[in-house]
C-alpha cells in the first residue's frame, strides 16, 4: 500500500506571493518523514501540496511535479478529488465533524462518497480503525456518542481513524501534537511507529525530540528572510541530521543557535 | 545560587487578610435605593399634577442620582460608578421595553374580545355589523406565505451557498451589494412590481394568490440570503478541509458536511425571514385585494389575508362600525400569534438540531 513520493523543482504560490522554492526531495514508503523548520517557512504549505490540498486556498497555485508510484499528481488528466483519497491528512487542530457520532465521524470518508457497504463491513472498518488509531477501548461503548464530546487528544486520535478508514496510501500530519498533553502525543507518536509499516507518513513538527523519536528521514526548511520563499536546506537520515547534519544552518537550529 | 534566602520567624504573625472586608450595600440594596429615587420622583410628580413622561424622566434621574450619592457615601466612588452605569443601562433597557409592552397590550387588550370561534370559523360572507370572522383571511396569509416560503426559501439557500462557497472576486461583490440593495426595497414596490408584472400576461386589473406569494418572494429572498449567508460563514473551514482531505468532492462536501453543520442557524433564519413578509400589507393590497369569500385557490381570483384585511376593517367597518374596529384589532392580535409561533418554531429548530456536545 505505501508509496514513495518523488517531488522534483517544486515552487508553490499564495497569488504571486512564492511561499517555497525548488524543493527536491525523495520521501521513502513505509518510514515516518519529519519536517522541521521555524515558523512560515513553508513547510505546511510544501505538506499541503503533496495532496493538492494547496489548492483549496483560492489564489494558490504550485508549479512542478510530485510524482507518487509513477503519476504526476499536477498532471492534467488527475482530478485533486482521487489524489486526496489515496493521500490521507491529519490537521494541526483536531476536527472531528460536529454533527456526526463517533461511528459516522470514522466511516464519514465513506459515507460522504456515498459507496455502498454492508452494515457488517462498516462495522468491522469501525473497529480496524479505531484500533489501529488505538482509540477502540475508549470509545467502544459509546460509538453512538457525539465525536466533539470526546477529550483532545481522542478527538485526535479519532481524525486520525477517520484518515486511516479510507485506506490512503499516503498519511500526512501537520503538527498532529501541538494542541496535545504530553500523554496524547505519547500516544499518537506510538501509533506512528505502528502505522508506519502500512503508510508512508509525513509529519511536519515544531518539536526536534518529536522528529529526532519517530521519524527516520528529517527535512529542514528555512528562510533567508521575511517575503523570501522557504527552501528545503537539508534532507538527510534523522540520525545525521541531529548529529551532524551537512549545513550549518541546520546545526544552528538543531543546536537552538538559531537567528 | 546561594543568595539569602528568606529567615523566617519562629511564629509568624497572623497576617491582615489579603482583601480588606469592606462596607457595601446588602444585596438589592441598589435596587432599593433606586426604588427609593422613584418613589420621590413619584411625590414630586404627583405634587405638580401626575404625568407619565415627567415622572419618567425624573424616576430615571433621580433614581441614578440617589443610587450614585447613596453608594458614594457607602461604598466609595469606583463600586458608586459601576452601580450609576448599571442603573442607565438597566433605565434604558425599561425604555425601550415600554413601547413594546405598549403595544401588546393594547393590541390583546382591544383583540382579546373577538378571539372566538365564530372569528376562526366563519369568513365574512354577507356580514355587515356584528359577527364575521376572519377564516378566510387567515388562511389566505396561510397560503400566500407558504407559496412565498416554497418560492423563496430554494433561491435563498442556494443563493447563499454560491455567495459563500463558489462565488469569487467581482461577480461575488456586485451580487452581494445587490441582495443588500434588494434588503431596502419598499414593500409597496414589490407589490406593483408583480402586478406590472402579471398585468402583461393577464391583462390590468389582475389580482390573484400566487402574485402576492411573487410579491412577497420578492421581499423574502434577500432576506434568507443575509441571513443565510452569514450563518453559512461560521461553519469553520476546517471541516471542509477535513471533508477535502477525505477524498469528498466539493458539493458532497457542502450537502453533506456545511449544510448539516449550519442546519439550525438555516432553519432559523428561513422562520425568522417568513416572520419578516408575513405581515406585509401593501403589496398584498396591490396584487391579491380582498374579499368576503373563503377563496383556497391561488391562482384564481382575489384573496383575503390578515393584514389587509385588518386594513378594510379599520377603514370600511360598515354600519355600525365598533364591530369592525373590533375584528381589525383581533386580527392585528392573530397576526402577532402566528409571528409569536413562528419564532418558538425557530428556537426549537435551533436547539434540535444544533451540533450536540454531550459526553
Amino acid at each position: 500500500m505505501a508509496k514513495r513520493i518523488d517531488v522534483s523543482d517544486l515552487d508553490i504560490f499564495y497569488g504571486n506571493f512564492k511561499a517555497v522554492e525548488g524543493v527536491n526531495v525523495s520521501i521513502e514508503p513505509r518510514s515516518v518523514t519529519a519536517l522541521i523548520g521555524p515558523s512560515g517557512c513553508g513547510k505546511s504549505t510544501f505538506l499541503r501540496s503533496l495532496n493538492r490540498m494547496h489548492e483549496v486556498i483560492p489564489g494558490a497555485r504550485v508549479e512542478g511535479k510530485v510524482v507518487i508510484d509513477g503519476q504526476d499528481l499536477y498532471g492534467s488528466d488527475v482530478d485533486p478529488v482521487d489524489v486526496r483519497r489515496q493521500i490521507g491528512m491529519v490537521f494541526q487542530r483536531p476536527n472531528p465533524f460536529p454533527t456526526m457520532s463517533i461511528y459516522d465521524n470514522v466511516v464519514a470518508g465513506v459515507r460522504l462518497n456515498s459507496k455502498k457497504m454492508k452494515k457488517n463491513d462498516l462495522d468491522d472498518l469501525v473497529e480496524s480503525s479505531l484500533r489501529g488509531a488505538n482509540l477502540w477501548n475508549e470509545v467502544k461503548d459509546r460509538l453512538d456518542r457525539p465525536g466533539s464530546g470526546l477529550s483532545g487528544g481522542q478527538q485526535q486520535r479519532l481524525c486520525i481513524a477517520r484518515a486511516i478508514a479510507v485506506q490512503p496510501e499516503v498519511l500526512l500530519m501537520d503538527e498532529p501534537c501541538s494542541a496535545l498533553d504530553p500523554i496524547s502525543t505519547l500516544a499518537i507518536e506510538d501509533l506512528m511507529t505502528e502505522l508506519k509499516d502500512r503508510f508512508t507518513i509525513v509529519i511536519v513538527t515544531h518539536n526536534m525530540q518529536q522528529a529526532a523519536r519517530v521519524s527516520e528521514q528529517t527535512g529542514f526548511f528555512n528562510l533567508n528572510g521575511v517575503g523570501q520563499p522557504g527552501r528545503l536546506i537539508e534532507f538527510n537520515p534523522t540520525e545525521k541530521i541531529f548529529s551532524n547534519p551537512d549545513q550549518k544552518a541546520t546545526e544552528d537550529y538543531i543546536s537552538g543557535r538559531f537567528g | 545560587m546561594s543568595t539569602a534566602t528568606p529567615v523566617r520567624p519562629e511564629a509568624p504573625e497572623p497576617l491582615a487578610p489579603a482583601v480588606r472586608q469592606r462596607r457595601g450595600l446588602p444585596r438589592f440594596g441598589g435596587t432599593a435605593v433606586f426604588a427609593a429615587g422613584l418613589a420621590l420622583a413619584a411625590v414630586l410628580t404627583a405634587a405638580s399634577g401626575w404625568s407619565w413622561g415627567l415622572f419618567a424622566v425624573l424616576g430615571i434621574v433621580l433614581g441614578c442620582l440617589v443610587t450614585y450619592v447613596v453608594s458614594r457615601v457607602v461604598e466609595g466612588r469606583r463600586k458608586a460608578t459601576d452601580r450609576l452605569v448599571t442603573a442607565l443601562v438597566s433605565s434604558a433597557f425599561a425604555v425601550a421595553m415600554v413601547p413594546l409592552v405598549s403595544l401588546i397590550y393594547t393590541v390583546v387588550s382591544n383583540g382579546v374580545g373577538r378571539l372566538d370561534g365564530t372569528f376562526f370559523s366563519n369568513s365574512m360572507v354577507g356580514v355587515v355589523g356584528e359577527g364575521g370572522g376572519a377564516y378566510h383571511a387567515i388562511m389566505g396569509t396561510l397560503i400566500i406565505t407558504a407559496l412565498a416560503a416554497v418560492i423563496s426559501v430554494p433561491v435563498g439557500l442556494l443563493a447563499a451557498i454560491y455567495l459563500v462557497e463558489y462565488g469569487k472576486g467581482r461577480l461575488k461583490k456586485v451580487l452581494t451589494f445587490f441582495v443588500d440593495v434588494m434588503t431596502g426595497i419598499p414593500s409597496i414596490v414589490a407589490g406593483l412590481f408583480a402586478y406590472a408584472l402579471f398585468a402583461i400576461f393577464f391583462g390590468p386589473g389582475i389580482r390573484f394568490g400566487l402574485g402576492g406569494a411573487v410579491a412577497l418572494s420578492v421581499l423574502m429572498i434577500p432576506v434568507v440570503v443575509r441571513s443565510s449567508e452569514e450563518v453559512l460563514k461560521l461553519v469553520p473551514n476546517e471541516l471542509r478541509e477535513a471533508s477535502y482531505a477525505l477524498g469528498v468532492s466539493k458539493w458532497r462536501t457542502i450537502l453533506k458536511v456545511v449544510v448539516p453543520t449550519a442546519i439550525a442557524g438555516l432553519g432559523t433564519s428561513v422562520t425568522l425571514a417568513i416572520a419578516r413578509v408575513i405581515g406585509e400589507t401593501a403589496p398584498l393590497l396591490v396584487i391579491v385585494g380582498i374579499t368576503a369569500a373563503t377563496n383556497f385557490d391561488p391562482f384564481d381570483g382575489r384573496m383575503a389575508t390578515l393584514p389587509v384585511y385588518a386594513y378594510y376593517q379599520l377603514t370600511q367597518p360598515g354600519v355600525p362600525p365598533e364591530f369592525g374596529i373590533e375584528r381589525a384589532w383581533t386580527a392585528a392580535l392573530v397576526l402577532i400569534i402566528i409571528v409569536m409561533a413562528l419564532n418558538v418554531v425557530a428556537r426549537l429548530i435551533s436547539r434540535f438540531f444544533a451540533p450536540k456536545t454531550g459526553r
